[in-house]
């Protein structure tokens, strides 16, 4: 006995200590916001959502009312184009159709002319992912290891510049747009640049290196489907040529789906439209070449303006009202539910 | 196992711990071999039965030296068992390791898996089945589309090659749609669990409140799969000795004539509150005090000193009529060695007021009365045994005087009375009740002085019957009755068994949060039933105890029936107007609604029968209507049945705790197993999935840590279950604007991130860290724990609900951007709804909804959870700019081909105004119904959080509850974990040693051996069917 009480001591001097630290993580103790759903924060929170929401739609609203916007379908208006593009082989025949229209106001502010498609699937798997970005970087890369098939070569080995089925695919109607002024038709100025990303202008797109584009795009050959090489998409504008055209770029970036609207041209505020567009009567001549009616899809012509939450957007207002309703709503309905309780409360506890 | 050679004096052993010992020698050929270089030359053969786990029985033959030589269970000893009062021994060992029958009696070892771990798996499978018929949907819908419009738009996107048909390219959809949505089965959630699961076995390892200093061991997680089923445990099934009890015997309290001592008195002379307990008595006036008895009454010895006769003779008695053997290795140091705890005490108590018990011989016994040696002649040992409940001794005192003394259980002893003594009876009677009440294993004391020719003529008609061979028991008895009754009672006594620390308080709680607690014990019936009332499991509030003690089948049977029969009647004569209703409806529901708190105790052999296959469920369901259940005199395997038996019958987590190698196989069996580790080994701290050192820390082991870790991991796996649907539904919905072309909506590398990085911290941490309840409320409110064991906060319900949050999220996620982008321009004029833009709208509004959900989940925001949490959401803004920067683009254009898309899409007032109101949307019906949730149907926990009210109602229930066990009882405490046979043992001089013998004259008594007496005595008790042997006649002596 003597002997063991004059070792244990020193075992335990010799031994770690086996106690487990008095530390505020080990001992779960950590000091802590412990937040809890009571009566008050529920309400406010409700109510200042539904005011935050309340007042957000009607913002929303008020700006998408206040924008001015001309849709116009013209694949039925041009029949006879449409029926002449269904046929492939007439693919290098040119074919006109104008379309009228009149403005009964003016639209005042920057105009920006759209195209849009209607169940063209932009936004198919295959189709997302059917390009070669290294290609549309200017670099050489061999297409063949991209996605592109099966657009990338033609059967003799020429690779397609730009590959694959998005470009081979791109809309290529010609749309101006005419002011019928005092029985004299004046052009309305388009801006054609300055209408992509500055990122994908700037960053995505490249040509590649060469002293002229023709000579860059050598040993390439144009996409089926289109009429006419890359290195000629803007035979006037060296900086909008090539993969660096706008109309292109923004064919590129496609879209979520499979309605949907791309920019086309900007009106340019000058001499007659420097306020926007005056009313009166317009013409859209368009050289139609896309055909859309092969997959029952629909092409528009669209002039809209924009305000800072976009083009016409209805949704966003319309959604934000009625979310706003709801929390108001559910934030009464809760006081309600409470007061009641609370009476009912009182009586459990009395008995 | 191994068969004895040779040993020294008495030896007995303590199989799995019971307070009682047992008498194990070696074969009479063999324990004469002596010395070890004739040991060494021992070539015996021994064949013996195969390896099984009966523990009472052996059969086995020795050949040695061409003769035969039985073996019986007599001269087995155990593996397990510890020898007691024995110096050496040398033995033969016949099995090892798995073959010994301990280890038979351990079971199998099972893969423990919690039922959170099953549900998620059959969840998990359900999901898979939910993904394939997403697949099968989108498949079919892919072939439609490809039929109807895809054929057209052929010109533009030709089918790839080998595709030929709708059909087939719909077959190939399905395929891509199992890979892009198989991110709703939640692969990284077993990986996550185990974390969680292992954090949680870390705070365990880390608690200091479960430490235990003095055996400076703290708690340990020895498996991290099972913590949060420590939050669902419905049924305990624990060990009695050293898991409740210390296996410490103390005298506590004594009556003497009519007079109560021991209890702590303050400086007044008031009953003292537990805790304030002055300094214990001094007994440095007697050198022969053993130092370690504490006794804080100091009356008592006053009484001593001022010559209380009765007091003298009350002390007089204890030294005397006992079975204790002393040895004295110097002057002054004796070393009492007592056949059970219980009569230790009680002569250390004598000791230590003064009447030390010093040596003893076959026919005197020597004691030391204040100081002064005086040897009494001992005359016969009136031996205890089950039916007598009683042992005398009969001693002449040096001045020629005969008296008895006999010491027994009340209600034997009070009826044996002299009528003299009827005030004084009733008085004692009031204080045994007292002492039952608090516990305490009480023994009456009387003596008896006997007339010289009265004792002659006993003595003489003992010797004739002792001398018959045939019905000598029944003889003695009636002889021993003869004497032993017009006695004058002396007191009472009343030894605790300590129990471990905390015990009471802690069964107290565990039974609030309505665990079910069963004791089993290898201990015998009353010391058993003793502890349960001394741990407040039984108490006297009780309508009834049953006691099942049959056995035989029927009997058996007829008792659970009865027992039944009985609790029925009373919840009849209750809610009598149910009683059609309920008779029609099944047994066991009604066994459930039971008015009125029953208890059930069950002894070993009735137990063999209970847990038969046509009897269990009866059993069960007798026993699960009970509020307290022990089982006594049970084996380890049976130990384990038991525990399967709930296991099987009731869907209901269970959690068996014990300390010594009989628990290892109800441990292994139970769905949680706990070590005490501790003294005894730590063969069940090995198997266990937890171990600590003190039963008390089961309460927090199960309240606090077992509760936190089931209300985590239900958060978690919910929060994960909604997270990733919520973020693949979105592909789904996607899929019928996309012609089911299986195009993700996201970027490629959110959707290998969004599971890594941006959502996993901040649920890990959550599912770390949460606490919706300090932990000292889980302690003063158990019920608390209830949702655990209701299974409340996971199960397929809250699963479904889980799964339609993450839908309707997903749902709003992609219908809201697309109702905004449809024909939405940006405020610059050009194209909103391009596939880049939404991909990163969606993609950060889910983000961002994933992250304000977690933050509404997480009820205890640490400064880890802060960081996680505020840290994710900027993670996944600076991995959206890096990804979408000039740089990464140039170097690999085709895997970066969102260059530029954040700062374009993001800029937008728009995008902003669309996440901003996905979020609105889909967290504010959450926080409504969470908050209604709340406010109408509030659980305890939300309620403990919110007032303080009830907690004072609460706690002062406490207060009441402990005070309930003072109230007076009308029950026995007596409890004496003795055994018969031992007075003959001394009487006959065969454990004395050698030099003590030769200081008395031996007489060698006739006929029979005392060895053999024992074996028969404990046939009859069932406890053993080893069969005398004829050998045993010559036992060994040294």
């Amino acid at each position: 006995m003597k002997n063991k009480t004059n070792v244990l001591p020193r075992e335990g001097e010799a031994q770690p200590s086996r106690c487990p630290d008095n530390t505020a993580f080990k001992q779960q103790r950590l000091p802590a916001w412990k937040p809890q759903l009571t009566i008050a924060s529920v309400l406010s929170s409700f109510f200042l959502t539904g005011a935050f929401c309340l007042t957000v739609g009607v913002c929303l609203v008020l700006s998408a009312n206040s924008v001015r916007e001309i849709q116009i379908d013209y694949s039925d208006k041009c029949s006879d184009c449409s029926k002449l593009r269904e046929n492939s082989s007439n693919w290098n025949k040119e074919c006109h159709c104008s379309v009228n229209f009149t403005l009964k106001e003016n639209i005042l502010g920057d105009v920006f002319m759209y195209y849009g498609l209607q169940n063209f699937y932009q936004n198919h798997r295959r189709y997302v992912i059917s390009r070669s970005d290294a290609q549309l970087l200017g670099r050489n890369v061999n297409i063949q290891r991209s996605y592109c098939a099966p657009f990338s070569t033609y059967r003799n080995g020429t690779p397609m510049a730009p590959c694959g089925a998005i470009a081979n695919s791109i809309f290529n109607d010609t749309i101006n747009l005419f002011y019928n002024h005092n029985s004299s038709v004046i052009q309305v100025p388009l801006l054609k640049t300055g209408n992509s990303w500055w990122t994908d202008k700037n960053v995505k797109f490249r040509n590649p290196e060469s002293y002229n584009l023709s000579s860059a795009f050598a040993g390439t050959a144009r996409p089926p489907y289109w009429q006419k090489p890359v290195y000629l998409l803007d035979e006037e504008d060296e900086r909008n040529n090539g993969y660096l055209n706008d109309d292109f770029i923004i064919w590129m970036r496609v879209s979520a789906f499979a309605t949907f609207r791309n920019l086309y041209r900007r009106v340019r505020r000058v001499r007659h439209f420097t306020e926007g567009l005056p009313a009166g009567n317009y013409t859209f001549h368009i050289s139609y070449n896309f055909p859309v009616t092969r997959f029952k899809g629909r092409k528009h012509v669209i002039l809209s303006t924009v305000v800072w939450s976009g083009g016409s957007n209805p949704f966003l207002g319309i959604a934000y009202l009625v979310s706003g309703t709801a929390a108001t709503l559910t934030g009464f309905v809760i006081t309600g539910i409470h007061l009641k309780l609370r009476k009912k409360k009182t009586y459990f506890q009395r008995r | 196992m191994s068969v004895l050679e040779t040993s020294s004096s008495w030896r007995t052993t303590s199989l799995w711990r019971e307070t009682n010992m047992k008498v194990r020698q070696a074969i009479p050929v063999t324990a004469e071999l002596g010395d070890t270089s004739q040991l060494a030359r021992f070539d015996g053969e021994v064949v013996c039965e195969p390896p099984n786990n009966k523990l009472d029985k052996f059969g086995g033959t020795l050949y040695w030296k061409e003769s035969k030589y039985p073996l019986s269970n007599q001269n087995m000893l155990l593996r397990g068992c510890v020898l007691r009062n024995t110096e050496w021994c040398f033995g033969l060992v016949i099995f090892a390791g798995p073959d010994t029958k301990l280890m038979q009696n351990s079971g199998r070892t099972k893969f423990k898996r919690t039922s959170i771990d099953r549900l998620m798996n059959t969840l998990v499978l359900w999901i898979f089945g939910f993904l394939v018929c997403m697949g099968v949907i989108l498949a079919i819908g892919n072939a439609i589309w490809e039929h109807e419009v895809g054929v057209c738009f052929q010109i533009y996107l030709p089918w790839d090659e080998g595709v030929h048909s709708a059909f087939f390219s719909g077959f190939l959809s399905f395929w891509s749609y199992i890979i892009i949505l198989n991110t709703v089965v939640p692969i990284s959630l077993y990986v996550s669990v185990e974390v969680i699961r292992l954090g949680h076995s870390y705070f365990i390892n880390w608690d200091k409140k479960m430490y235990c200093a003095k055996r400076r061991t703290p708690a340990e997680a020895r498996t991290t799969t099972l913590n949060e089923e420590l939050g669902q445990v419905e049924y305990i099934f624990s060990d009695k000795t050293g898991t409740l009890t210390q296996n410490i015997m103390v005298f506590s309290k004594c009556s003497v004539n009519g007079h109560s001592y021991g209890d702590v008195q303050d400086m007044l002379g008031h009953k003292a509150e537990l805790g304030e307990r002055p300094e214990p008595v001094d007994f440095s006036f007697n050198p022969l005090a053993d130092p370690r008895f504490q006794f804080w009454d100091p009356s008592l010895l006053e009484a001593v000193k001022l010559g209380d006769l009765h007091v003298h003779e009350f002390f007089r008695l204890l030294s005397l009529c006992h079975t204790v053997m002393s040895e004295e290795k110097s002057e002054g140091e004796l070393l009492y060695k007592a056949q059970s705890p219980d009569e230790g005490a009680l002569v250390t108590a004598a000791r230590n007021f003064g009447f030390v018990f010093r040596s003893r011989t076959p026919k005197t016994i020597t004691v030391h009365e204040l100081g002064q040696a005086i040897t009494y002649q001992l005359l016969a040992i009136l031996d205890f045994n089950n039916i007598r409940k009683r042992m005398s001794v009969i001693v002449r005192s040096p001045e020629g005087k005969i008296r008895l003394y006999c010491k027994g259980a009340d209600t034997i002893l009070l009826e044996r009375l002299h009528p003299l003594n009827q005030d004084l009876s009733s008085i004692t009677t009031d204080h045994l009740n007292e002492y039952a009440g608090e516990g305490l294993r009480t023994l009456v004391l009387a003596y008896k002085d006997l007339e010289e020719s009265y004792y002659k003529d006993w003595s003489e008609r003992l010797h004739r019957v002792g001398s018959a061979p045939e019905a000598r028991e029944d003889h003695l008895a009636r002889l021993y009755d003869e004497v032993e009754h017009d006695m004058m009672l002396l007191g009472a006594t009343a030894i605790e068994d300590k129990l471990q620390q905390g015990v009471p308080e802690t069964i107290a709680i565990l039974t609030l949060a309505n665990i079910k607690i069963w004791v089993l014990t290898g201990d015998k019936q009353e010391t058993a039933v003793n502890i349960g009332y001394s741990c407040k499991m039984l108490t006297d509030d009780m309508t009834e105890v049953f006691v099942v003690t049959g056995h035989t089948v029927l009997e058996v049977r007829e008792e659970l029936r009865k027992a039944r029969e009985k609790m029925m009647d009373a919840s009849h004569s209750v809610c009598n107007g149910f009683y059609q209703e309920k008779l029609s409806s099944k047994l066991t529901s009604v066994l459930e609604a039971i008015a009125g708190e029953y208890a059930l105790v069950i002894n070993g052999h009735s137990l063999a029968h209970a847990l038969e296959a046509d009897m269990e469920v009866e059993f069960l369901e007798t026993a699960c209507a009970c509020k307290a259940v022990i089982c006594c005199r049970v084996t380890p395997l049976q130990k384990a049945q038991v525990v399967e038996l709930v296991k099987k019958y009731k869907k209901a987590v269970t959690l068996a705790i014990g300390d010594g190698a009989n628990d290892v196989s109800m441990i292994k069996t139970a769905h949680i197993g706990v070590g005490i580790s501790g003294q005894e080994g730590i063969q069940a701290v090995l198997a266990s999935d937890y171990s600590f050192s003190q039963f008390k820390f089961l309460q927090r082991l199960l309240l606090v840590h077992g509760r936190w870790s089931y209300l985590r991991m239900c958060k978690f796996l919910c929060y994960f279950f909604y997270k990733n649907f919520a973020f693949t539904m979105v592909h789904f919905w996607f899929g019928f604007f996309c012609g089911f072309s299986a195009q993700t909506v996201y970027d490629q590398y959110f959707i290998t991130l969004y599971n890594i990085v941006y959502t996993s911290l901040p649920v890990l941490a959550m599912g770390v860290f949460d606490q919706d309840v300090p932990e000292q409320r889980s302690m003063e409110y158990p019920k608390l724990y209830e949702p655990g064991q209701l299974n409340l906060l996971f199960n397929k319900r809250e699963f479904f609900i889980c799964i339609a949050q993450g839908i309707y999220t997903s749902i709003l996620m992609f219908f809201i951007p697309y109702g905004v982008f449809a024909d939405a321009t940006r405020d610059d004029g050009a194209q909103l709804a391009d596939y880049q833009s939404f991909a990163v709208t969606v993609a950060t509004s889910l983000v961002i909804v994933v992250s304000v959900q977690i933050g509404l989940d997480t009820g205890f925001w640490t400064a880890i959870n802060h960081f996680f949490i505020w840290g994710s959401l900027a993670a996944y803004f600076a991995i959206l700019f890096t990804m979408h920067s000039d740089g990464l683009f140039r170097m690999f254009p085709h895997q970066f081909r969102f260059v530029g898309n954040a700062q374009n899409t993001l800029a937008q007032p728009t995008v902003w105004l669309t996440i901003a109101l996905t979020a609105v949307v889909c967290i504010v019906p959450v926080v409504a119904f969470r908050f209604l949730k709340l406010d109408l149907k509030p659980e305890l926990s939300d309620t403990v959080r919110y007032t303080q009210l009830v907690r004072k109602k609460q706690k002062t229930q406490h207060r009441c509850m402990r005070h309930a066990g003072r109230v007076g009882s009308r029950r026995s405490g007596y409890a004496f974990s003795h055994q018969e046979g031992f007075g003959e043992l001394i009487m006959s001089g065969k454990n004395m040693r050698l030099s003590s013998l030769a200081l008395s004259s031996f007489a060698p008594r006739p006929s029979t051996s005392w060895i053999d007496t024992l074996r028969k005595k404990k046939g009859c008790e069932g406890s053993s069917a080893g069969s005398p042997s004829g050998t045993a006649d010559k036992t060994l002596r040294v």
